[in-house]
């Protein structure tokens, strides 16, 4: 997949989400909320030891609510709750209508109309389309795609390395 | 396969709405002519995803996707329907393959290679890739460099 890439992907930058510990491996992860397999994925990064960062690459016509899902992560990110909201959806990931963002939403206690006008804003689009176009620069074509940084550079890896059988 | 220099081959294809798609459409714009093996295989469906959904830049580009398989029209309509890809699908179904075959993209099992023709408003081939094999998915990036080079 990289071998395609016309661009490097980037290393993690300050306005990456990231989560973990620093002193161990760092994975990148492009995923969408809708996929499936990147659920699965998500339940394995759990249990690692790793640092994780977070890009989204949501692909409206395999999964019609990833964008939708991807900017609620977004707004909840902007009231400095992204992890919690990308846990969430996750973890509920056969519901992600309006009235089920709304929902994880209040369940986190995010302000519910600044979490409203910031999903549909322009900037949080914009947000998500950063990572996409870097994902497709990259030579990225489906989600989950993993990084392992390597001497500072994003290098790519086998999904079966984390997920075993359960990979396609 | 076709290569980068040379005119488009004599070839006719079908469209949707079962009318001949030929060498003469391709005239005055820029065109990706996207051949994949199969409707509703899983690789040809992440294919056509992503594409359609950086569609909207390959438009902005001036460039007019079209998915091209030796699968039947309605196939392909019920494909790109279920999808919701709104990029053009042309049936190269009768006389099976034989537009594939003029590109040299025809695999020997009967089915489109996985490759990538982008032709000019002049009908000549600005640039061509075959994947390595049907099972690899071309990314949308190489289809930028190459509008861009």
């Amino acid at each position: 997949m990289t071998d395609l890439g016309s661009a490097p992907i980037p290393p993690p930058g300050e306005d990456d989400h990231v989560r973990g510990p620093r002193d161990g491996r760092t994975l990148i992860v492009y995923a969408d909320f809708e996929c499936p397999f990147c659920a699965v994925l998500h339940e394995h990064l759990l249990a690692l030891d790793a640092r994780i960062v977070f890009r989204h690459f949501p692909v409206r016509s395999s999964h019609p609510r990833a964008w939708p899902a991807a900017c609620a992560a977004e707004a909840a990110a902007r009231q400095d709750r992204f992890w919690e909201m990308h846990d969430a959806l996750f973890a509920d990931a056969a519901r992600l209508e309006d009235p089920h963002l709304w929902e994880h939403a209040r369940t986190l206690g995010l302000d519910l109309d600044r979490f409203d006008t910031d999903r549909r804003s322009d900037a949080v689009r914009e947000r998500v389309k950063r990572d996409f176009r870097a994902g497709v620069r990259g030579g990225i074509v489906t989600t989950p795609a993993v990084f392992e940084l390597c001497d500072g550079a994003p290098v790519a890896i086998a999904r079966a390395e984390l997920i075993g059988d359960a990979g396609r | 396969m076709i290569e980068a220099g040379a005119p488009v081959p004599k070839f006719a294809l079908r469209r949707g709405d079962d009318s001949d798609f030929t060498a003469a459409d391709l005239e005055g714009q820029t065109s990706v002519l996207v051949f994949y093996p199969f409707a509703f295989s899983p690789v040809c469906t992440d294919q056509l995803n992503l594409y359609q959904e950086v569609l909207d830049e390959f438009t902005a580009q001036g460039a007019t996707l079209y998915g091209i398989s030796c699968d039947a029209t309605y196939s392909q309509t019920a494909f790109a329907k279920q999808l919701g890809v709104t990029i053009e699908q042309l049936s190269d179904f009768e006389p099976k393959g034989e537009a594939c075959r003029a590109f040299g993209v025809l695999h020997p099992g009967g089915f489109p290679q996985r490759a990538l023709v982008i032709v000019g408003p002049d009908k000549v081939v600005r640039w061509s890739y075959q994947a390595a094999s049907p099972g690899d998915l071309p990314g949308a990036n190489l289809i930028f460099d190459a509008l861009a080079a």
